[in-house]
């Protein structure tokens, strides 16, 4: 079988290719532990200054609360707004507290008591999610307040007090690492199939060894099918890693079926070979295949929805991340890994990347055949 | 050249034969009729300078590229319709020696091996054979891209006629060998068109013209001359002679003057001047010089060889275009 011999000349010519070969391990492992540990948009001890205007028990026990949630490290007390905007500005807190006076007594008499949370709008990101963590504690405790309070007066026995509590299902305490990790098998599988191939074909045409192959009487089919055979191994080894190291380094689960993920991810890594072989019949040297791949690469990372939610992007961008295989890959790696979805949960996205690989298909095909003749 | 006559008369079973084979890329014609025949056991050599459509002729030969006009028949198939069996049954080696630098000898060898359809059973003594031929032996674990231009030549030969076809194409093998390489590769061609294979190549080197049983002249697109060696030179009518005079490059000029000289050139300190329409050259020579002044101070007829019918050939298609 040609297509045999084909695989294992890739294999032994990938052998002697050490650099590549340490960077296809490497790789995976390192860009897991770079967005696993240093992007983490989960912010934790937002240092808070607090601005104490009522001086009472309850307004002491709010600002230890806040604290007690761990998103909120106070850095101290100030006595007036001005001192606030020094602290904000100077960056000694992100987050300034300001409790009005006669905060204590508003609550127990039951009227609005409005607390002020001023935040450093200059770095959205890590504000963000403490001022949601704030607001629902401070309902939290108005609520629970309120029911204390009707409890005497009203027909209502002196019930437990009721908390109302957001909860989050799947990722309960918002790791963004459950959140990478995953997302990252796609990006890896995206960055290493496509300029593999890319860079795999693109090498036999710049050494001059196409030329002897067009002669021989192997067929483009058994061609291109062994040489990218050996990088659909590769690309299975690479999710293995990803998923084995984000479970031991970041106690990543996967709820749903190993086997299910397996089967899917051969249609999205088919669709980035087929790209990557688009790319080899553009490009003329390995270096061009290179740069395309990167340059490919970019819009899938900001776009998918590996990083930034695909719901607050704008339609246009939207249109452009749906195109992507990736957008769909990710969407049925975290389900499986992270919700536990089961095929018929991921039937659309499944059809998407199908459609997506066939036109890739049929794309590279026809201009493989025009190049190579 | 008796041995390429007895190899015509040994089998006159044809090979190759095209008739009105021609190629145009859009306005431009880069083979036009051409109409040849190589027979088994021959090695055949096409000669013209460059962007004369040697290489067009040659990848029209062995299936990748479709003839515009013409037809040819190749191992027993037509080129046109029948391309994949064509690759099937030949070998084909390129100057730039395409093989992988970064695989082994051996492991060249065997990708080629299995791409060529050698059973697996019978493909490593079929490497070990092709190996010991080639005497690359103590160079099996050698990485290609580390070996000399000589050796990488051989590896290439020994990749090119792996599974045994029975006609061999090879464009400008020798480019870039040295000399003692070149010899080599040239005992090991005939040997194996000794066994019946039959051997295309184009070349530049005219030396390696004179190795071939028959030539095909090739200007422009167009088949100008083809025949054995002799017969080609002998249709020329010119005659050959060597002279060493004083002012040599004046009586070159002198020389190129006359009608009946075809071409001068100089080596070194001697002129070497071929005559048109067997006139003799030293009368000739004598009529150059005498107004000058001058007298050769050593002359002797000499051979007149392929690369003086090439130039005056060329010389005379390029007079009659302009």
């Amino acid at each position: 079988m040609r297509i045999g011999v084909v695989a294992w000349k890739e294999l032994r010519q990938l052998r002697r290719d050490r650099p590549t070969l340490a960077m296809m391990a490497v790789l995976p492992v390192m860009q897991l532990l770079l967005f696993g540990y240093a992007i983490n948009t989960d912010v934790r001890n937002i240092p808070m200054v607090v601005y104490d205007q009522d001086h009472s028990a309850a307004s002491r026990d709010l600002s230890r609360s806040l604290e007690a949630t761990g998103f909120y490290d106070v850095r101290g007390a100030v006595r007036n707004y001005a001192e606030i905007e020094d602290a904000l500005r100077s960056s000694t807190a992100k987050v300034a507290l300001v409790i009005p006076a006669r905060y204590a007594s508003h609550v127990a008499t039951g009227r609005s008591a409005q607390v002020q949370l001023i935040v450093d709008g200059s770095d959205p990101q890590s504000v963000a999610s403490a001022t949601n963590t704030a607001a629902s504690l401070v309902a939290a405790r108005s609520s629970e307040l309120i029911v204390r309070r009707l409890g005497p007066t009203g027909a209502v026995d002196d019930g437990p007090p009721i908390s109302i509590e957001p909860s989050t299902w799947y990722n309960p305490d918002l790791r963004t690492a459950v959140f990478i990790v995953p997302g990252l098998v796609g990006v890896i599988l995206t960055m290493t199939m496509v300029m593999l191939t890319a860079m795999a074909i693109v090498r036999e045409r710049e050494r001059g060894t196409l030329e002897q192959l067009i002669v021989s009487p192997i067929k483009n089919v058994e061609l291109v099918v062994g040489k990218i055979l050996p990088y659909i191994a590769i690309g299975y080894v690479q999710v293995t890693l990803i998923l084995v190291a984000g479970r031991l380094i970041f106690d990543v689960p996967i709820v749903g079926s190993v086997l299910l993920l397996y089967a899917l991810a051969f249609v999205f890594i088919a669709a980035n070979l087929a790209l990557g072989l688009f790319f080899s019949t553009v490009a003329t040297t390995q270096q061009q295949a290179m740069q395309m791949s990167f340059f490919f690469l970019l819009p899938n990372i900001l776009l998918s929805g590996f990083m930034f939610p695909y719901d607050a992007m704008p339609r246009p961008a939207q249109l452009i991340a749906e195109a992507l295989p990736l957008t769909h890959f990710l969407r049925i790696v975290r389900g499986i890994t992270l919700k536990g979805a089961t095929f018929p949960d991921l039937a659309g996205e499944l059809v998407w990347l199908a459609a997506i690989l066939g036109a890739l298909v049929l794309f590279a095909s026809l201009r493989f055949r025009k190049r190579i003749a | 050249m008796t041995e390429a006559a007895s190899a015509e008369a040994a089998s006159a079973e044809p090979v190759i034969v095209t008739e009105h084979l021609s190629r145009r890329f859009g306005d431009l014609v880069a083979v036009q009729d051409v109409s040849l025949t190589v027979n088994r056991g021959e090695v055949f050599g096409v000669l013209g300078p460059n962007g004369a459509g040697k290489s067009t002729t040659i990848r029209m030969l062995c299936g990748i590229l479709a003839p515009s006009g013409g037809r040819g028949t190749v191992v027993g198939h037509d080129v046109a319709t029948e391309p994949e069996a064509i690759k099937q049954r030949i070998g084909y080696m390129t100057q730039r020696f395409s093989l992988y630098e970064d695989l082994s000898v051996w492991e060249n060898l065997w990708f080629f091996a299995g791409i060529y359809g050698v059973p697996r059973k019978r493909r490593r003594a079929r490497l070990d054979e092709v190996i010991e031929r080639a005497g690359l032996g103590d160079r099996r674990t050698q990485l290609a891209g580390t070996l000399s231009g000589g050796w990488k030549q051989r590896v290439a030969l020994a990749s090119a006629t792996i599974h045994q076809p029975p006609l061999l194409f090879l464009d400008e093998p020798t480019a870039g060998v040295d000399p003692v390489s070149r010899r080599e590769f040239w005992d090991q061609i005939h040997r194996i068109a000794t066994e019946g294979t039959t051997v295309l190549m184009t070349t530049h080197y005219m030396d390696e013209a004179e190795r071939c049983h028959r030539l095909a002249f090739i200007f422009r697109g167009r088949l100008l001359d083809t025949g054995t060696p002799a017969q080609i030179v002998e249709r020329r009518h010119l005659r050959a002679a060597e002279l060493e005079v004083d002012r040599a490059t004046d009586a070159a000029d002198a020389l190129r003057a006359l009608p009946e000289v075809d071409a001068v050139a100089h080596y070194g300190n001697l002129l070497r001047i071929a005559t048109r329409g067997d006139a003799d050259p030293e009368q000739v020579a004598r009529k150059a010089l005498e107004p000058l002044g001058l007298t050769m101070r050593r002359y002797h007829e000499g051979r007149v060889t392929v690369e003086d019918a090439f130039v005056s050939m060329v010389a005379d298609e390029s007079r009659g275009a302009a």
